[in-house]
């Protein structure tokens, strides 16, 4: 079955006529344009109302073409925008004064809980009247009044969890009492628990009982707003923005009583918190209440006598002021400014008596105020002018330059702000009392906003000199640190951020960055420091990443790798140079060949690999390989090819446990091998053609130690074909050897994406691959003909396929245009340089004779198949199968041999017989024959197409 | 059988003035028809004196308790005897809240030993099998509003140990000086009593400054009268040892019910006083008193 063929012409006849293309505006692909008109009025929980719309800008959209551009509805989000305004502009007016840049109290929350611990055993004392006591000659419907005899319960001995189990019990209670209508209890268990923060005695629990409490406050003041809310919410609910008019007497009446109630609680504390909590619900009762309560219950706060206590209540009264009226900015700045007045008395004889009394240090004490400060000047720097921070400013520098209060100004006004003035924060730092505050800490919280924002150009080196002096002081850590532990946490490392930050900004960078981690290290070396500090450490590795995008300055610093020495978890070792090698994939665009950042890269490289072990999940493996791939990709040396294929030699060794590097280094040492015939223009010299035989024996010696199969194949195929275009004949041959060799272990089904699927559909597109490679692959001179053909039909006739499978038959099919092909005279494609068969024999009869042998058999095997299918009522596989043969012959057949066009037409009408072909498709087919037989010597196909019937459906 | 008799006020708050009319509704809710002898309804404004043990003794002030005075009383019919039927009723009623002869409605007021309370009742009478129902609902009154225009008068007070009376030992007392004012003593009841106190300097930490509002009522009878003070409540502005050199706000909200107008009458006086308490650390009291005149405008 064979005929000489002139591809050449085939090629022109199939060309198709050049039809021009108009290029329309229509194209499927072309993007649609969705402009998104949003109109979004802040990010108020509850209250957003957001509406998009989209409108096509492509012409061609019939819907936006109908409805000329406005969509119904963004037509309705218009509509309800322009309403909107009359009935939301109380609510946008106050959405302006907060937004979302504001960082919330929940965001503070976990961080003081987390912060603010202690091993020592807490009491709860909760008096709770009991509900029917006698009652003394006071308010007799009132039942707030203290006077009542209860029963008094003390809670002993309890550990900071326990402490926090009981206040959420009181939590709850509240929620329980309040929803069964028990309003007395709910506020008598709200002035229990706000009494409890008149006790400071274990005080460095303090700020987290702060916490723990206002929770409960907040759950009250929802209670209560919600409430009077529902009663007024007949027949229609209030609108958010509802006025004093809209609530009806009952309602006013109810809030009414809460306010009398609260007024008479005897105790201040519980009396301002418990008034604090219920703000909101001034607005039940007229317009003016809450910017008058405001001021009123700052002013009380004066009456607190003990300083913490004091400003945790100002903290309460900031959070809920910001809450409920963030316009009102006057009671905040009133409320610091009494802080600013008070502040003396934290040196003041009964505080420092207590401190002695509890055992607990100055510096300790005064962390404990941070919270509340850095809250009150938070929202009082929010959006604030410029005049008036620096009032705050003047206004501390009056106190004397206080340690504490400069650290909460620097946390809470704007970087911006302190990094412009950054010169005279640091002459007050300077300036300061030594005492109570560690000066470390200031240059901590002063880096932060530095970190943020830069200082003005001119100062820069001054800052970075000056800051550096008392940086150098701090002493070591196991003095700095074992004390104050719990600050320690954000400070070294702010501290050594800042001089990154400034040394880069200041353009003397490697030399400074250097010496700070020179200092670092020897600061967290002694006693294992780095130990407690790897968080620090790595947002260190983070800030210095950010900045030094380039790799060889990066690790010229002497001291970047013993830096990374420090990080001695495993867990987080890996975890920095992950984040390394982000950066440099990211960043790296040319490639290299810097010894300095190979040998550091080869290293952090090397630390990922030894970090994979055998409960490593696949995910972390992919990544982890992913990185390492991506740096192999980034080495080059240039025209020096037996050093790259050194590089790779090496990294094999070093990166043997990941596979896809494997594979990466297969395809990196190939397309090596191609580069050097390409820089040789495909002839080599001897040199050159030993240094691709070596790529050629580096990939078969690696490839083995892949364990996926497919890999193994489809790099043996591709190096193989990299052999035979370097003229590595006797390699190439190996490697094809290697891959039929394997054919045989092919599992029958893998596992794809954790899937388990058959493995015939790749098995069968890999085979075909190897066919067309086969092509051109000369035989060898001491085998048989055809011996590499042979050897793989012979494996895919052992191979145990799958029952009730064709794939055996499709791989005979799809042998037999590779056996047309290769009787040729002059085959389709040729590897220059490398004689195929087609030169080798010329075109010996007797080398024809062997592929038509082979040809018979195969035909003849298919034809059994196609029998065996019949008898089994296989009909539409015997369909399928007898039409692709049908059409093997039809286009590398010579259908002038009488026998084969009988066959021909047989398969046909086999195909036809039951009818599962398609029509089209076999109309189509009949119309290429007819127009092939009109092809000068393709007349002999006129007679073949008279005799295919078309088998109608009829 | 259950049935619920219950006086509904129209007005939420539940104040009147002289002259204006009680309205409301009573509120009949029973499961099946109800029959009844009558339903009535009273209104009644009473002045209850009574003696403390203190100026008489036990006995006398239980039993010569002074009789109550009456300033308003009036009773209609709400309904003829007969049935109720099953499910919801409500019968609304009107009192025009006006005095006969000359007696003035004294605003409303709960104390120790003067209450003045008006109520309304109303009476369900039944079969004699069946229990009389009866329901009590209090509403409040609130004097006329005073003519005159109060004019605010502060008072200023300084507290040093020589100021003081009342101590045994002057000599053990620690140094200390409270300055301070109070922004008027002729209060409106509606609005807070406001001022300050400032604590310049004390030797002894202090441990609280509070505000007492105290009562002062005086019954006149045949035998004398008698006149006693007692707290009403007691108000912290100041816990622990607050900064000296601070002005303190004084704040107090007069509560409602337990104080009205100051009232003088020929037979009972109702009167009201402040004691700002400073209590030290080492307990020492120190108390200083201010006579309120309450008005309402």
């Amino acid at each position: 079955c064979s005929n000489w063929r002139n591809y050449e012409a085939e090629l022109q006849r199939c060309r198709p006529e050049a039809a021009p293309v108009e290029f329309g505006d229509y194209h499927p692909l072309k993007p649609i344009m969705v402009t998104d008109t949003k109109s979004r009025r802040g990010a108020r929980k509850g209250s957003t109302s957001s509406s998009s719309s989209s409108s096509s800008s492509a012409p061609a959209d019939p819907l936006s073409s109908m409805l000329d551009g406005t969509d119904p509805l963004s037509m309705f989000a218009a509509a309800s925008v322009s309403e909107a305004p009359a009935m939301t502009h109380s609510r946008e007016k106050e959405e302006e004064v907060v937004g979302p840049d504001f960082e919330p109290w929940s965001s503070k929350r976990g961080e003081i809980l987390a912060r603010f611990t202690t091993t020592e055993k807490l009491s709860i004392n909760l008096f709770m009247g009991s509900d029917k006591g006698k009652t003394c000659g006071c308010i007799l419907d009132l039942p707030v009044c203290m006077c009542v005899q209860g029963s008094q319960r003390e809670l002993l001995n309890l550990s900071q969890q326990d402490y926090a189990n009981r206040i959420e019990e009181l939590n709850q209670s509240l929620k329980e009492a309040w929803a069964s209508d028990q309003k007395v209890k709910a506020l008598k268990i709200v002035i229990q628990c706000s009494k409890l923060l008149s006790d400071t005695s274990v005080i460095q629990f303090y700020p987290s009982k702060f916490v723990l409490i206002t929770d409960i406050l907040d759950t009250f003041g929802r209670l209560v707003y919600d409430r009077i809310w529902t009663m007024c919410s007949d027949p229609r609910p209030l609108p958010d923005s509802f006025t004093v008019d809209d609530v009806n007497d009952t309602a006013k009446e109810t809030c009414l009583n809460w306010f009398f109630k609260i007024a008479s609680i005897r105790e201040l504390l519980p009396r301002l918190y418990v008034e604090a909590a219920i703000l909101k619900c001034n607005r039940f009762l007229n317009k003016t209440g809450i910017q008058e309560t405001l001021p009123r219950l700052t002013a009380m706060i004066r009456g607190i006598g003990d300083p913490l206590v004091a400003a945790y209540t100002r903290a309460y009264l900031c959070r809920v002021g910001m809450e409920v009226a963030p316009h009102l900015k006057d009671s905040l700045n009133r409320n610091f400014f009494d802080l600013l007045g008070t502040f003396r008395q934290v040196s003041g004889e009964s505080v420092q008596n207590q401190l002695v009394q509890q055992r607990v240090e100055v510096p300790e004490y005064l962390t404990l105020y941070s919270p509340a400060i850095n809250w009150i000047l938070q929202c009082i720097a929010y959006r604030a002018p410029e005049p008036l921070l620096t009032e705050m400013m003047e206004r501390c520098k009056k106190l004397g330059n206080n340690a504490l209060l400069l650290n909460s100004v620097m946390r809470a006004f704007r970087p911006e702000f302190v990094a412009a003035r950054a010169t005279d924060f640091i002459g007050m730092i300077k300036d300061c009392d030594e005492a109570g505050f560690p000066k470390h800490l200031l240059f901590g919280s002063l880096g932060r906003s530095l970190a943020c924002a830069d200082p003005p150009e001119s100062e820069r080196l001054t800052i970075l000199n000056e800051a550096w002096k008392v940086v150098t002081k701090v002493r070591s850590p196991q003095v700095e640190y074992r004390c104050y532990d719990y600050i320690c946490d954000h400070t070294f490392y702010y501290v050594s951020i800042t001089f990154i930050h400034l040394s880069f900004i200041s353009r003397s960078q490697k030399r400074e960055v250097n010496t700070v981690l020179a200092d670092i290290i020897k600061h967290m070396t002694p006693d294992r420091a780095f130990e407690d500090a790897y968080p620090q450490l790595q947002s260190v590795i983070r800030k210095i990443l950010t900045y030094f995008q380039d790799f060889s300055v990066l690790f010229s610093m002497e001291r970047f790798l013993p830096f990374l020495d420090m990080f001695q978890k495993d867990s987080v070792r890996v975890e920095v140079c992950r984040s390394i090698m982000e950066v440099f994939i990211k960043h790296q665009v040319e490639l290299t060949r810097d010894p300095v950042i190979l040998n550091a890269m080869l290293h952090i490289c090397k630390t990922m690999h030894d970090s994979v072990n055998a409960l490593t999940l696949e995910d972390e493996k992919r990544s982890l390989a992913l990185l390492i791939i991506g740096f192999i990709r980034m080495v080059s040396f240039g025209r020096d090819f037996e050093q790259q294929l050194s590089f790779c030699v090496e990294a094999r060794a070093t990166f043997c446990n990941l596979e896809p590097v494997l594979v990466q280094l297969i395809h990196t040492v190939n397309q090596l091998a191609m580069e050097t015939c390409r820089v040789m223009r495909g002839s080599h010299s001897r040199k050159t053609a030993a240094f691709v035989r070596a790529c050629a024996a580096y990939s078969f010696i690696t490839i083995p130690s892949l364990s996926s199969i497919f890999s193994r194949l489809s790099l043996y195929l591709l190096s193989g074909q990299v052999a035979l275009a370097n003229q590595c004949l006797s390699q190439a041959d190996a490697f094809l050897k290697a891959a039929v060799g394997i054919l045989p272990d092919v599992p029958r089904s893998i596992s794809v994406e954790g899937k388990l699927r058959s493995s015939e559909s790749f098995l069968l597109d890999f085979i075909n691959n190897f066919l067309a490679t086969l092509l051109v692959v000369p035989d060898h001179p001491e085998h048989g003909v055809l011996y590499l053909v042979r050897g793989l039909l012979n494996m895919v006739q052992d191979y145990t396929w799958e029952d009730n499978s064709d794939a055996k038959v499709r791989v005979y099919v799809s042998a037999l245009p590779l056996l047309a092909a290769m009787s040729q005279e002059t085959y389709l494609y040729s590897i220059p340089k490398v004689d195929s068969n087609e030169t080798l024999y010329g075109g010996d009869p007797k080398f024809l004779s062997e592929i038509n042998k082979l040809c018979e058999t195969l035909i003849g095997q298919i034809l059994d198949n196609l029998k065996a299918l019949g008898r089994d009522e296989s009909t539409r596989r015997q369909g399928a199968l007898a039409f692709s043969l049908f059409g093997v012959l039809l286009a590398h057949g010579d259908l002038r041999n009488n026998k084969l066009s009988q066959l021909a037409v047989n398969l046909w009408n086999l195909c036809h017989k039951h009818g599962y072909c398609e029509t089209g498709i076999s109309v189509r087919t009949l119309e290429y024959i007819k127009h092939q037989a009109q092809q000068h010597d393709m007349t002999h196909l006129t007679d073949t197409v008279q005799r295919l019937a078309l088998q109608s459906r009829t | 059988m259950s049935v619920t008799l219950d006086i509904r006020l129209k007005r939420a708050n539940k104040v009147y003035h002289e002259g204006e009319v009680v309205a409301g509704v009573i509120l009949l809710v029973c499961k099946e028809a109800l029959q009844h002898h009558g339903i009535s309804l009273s209104m009644e404004g009473l002045v209850n004196l009574q003696l403390s043990s203190k100026s008489v003794g036990v006995f006398e002030a239980f039993y010569n308790s002074v009789k109550p005075i009456q300033l308003i009383s009036s009773n209609i019919e709400v309904a003829k005897a007969g049935k109720v039927p099953a499910g919801k009723t409500e019968i609304p009623f009107e009192f025009p809240l006006i005095t006969k002869g000359n007696k003035v409605l004294y605003e409303t007021y709960h104390g120790v030993f003067v209450n003045i309370q008006y109520t309304l009742r109303c009476d369900m009478k039944r079969s004699l099998l069946a229990k009389d129902l009866s329901r009590n609902c209090e509403f409040i009154v609130h004097c006329q509003p005073q003519k005159a225009k109060v004019v605010p008068t502060p008072v200023n007070f300084t507290i040093t140990p020589d100021t003081l009376q009342n101590i045994r030992e002057r000599s053990s007392l620690p140094k200390f000086l409270i300055r301070g004012h109070l922004d008027a003593t002729n209060c409106v009841i509606s609005q807070p009593l406001t001022g300050e106190v400032v604590v310049e300097n004390s030797d002894v930490a202090i441990k609280s400054i509070e505000l007492q509002l105290v009562r002062v009522e005086t019954c006149g009878c045949a035998e004398g009268y008698a006149r006693d003070a007692t707290e009403i409540q007691n108000i912290q502005i100041a816990e622990g040892d607050v900064c000296h050199g601070l002005a303190i706000p004084i704040y107090m909200v007069f509560p409602r019910l337990f104080t009205c107008p100051t009232l003088e009458t020929t037979n009972f006086k109702v009167e009201f006083e402040v004691n700002i308490v400073i209590v030290l650390h080492d307990d020492h009291l120190i108390t200083e008193n201010f006579p309120l005149k309450l008005c309402r405008v």
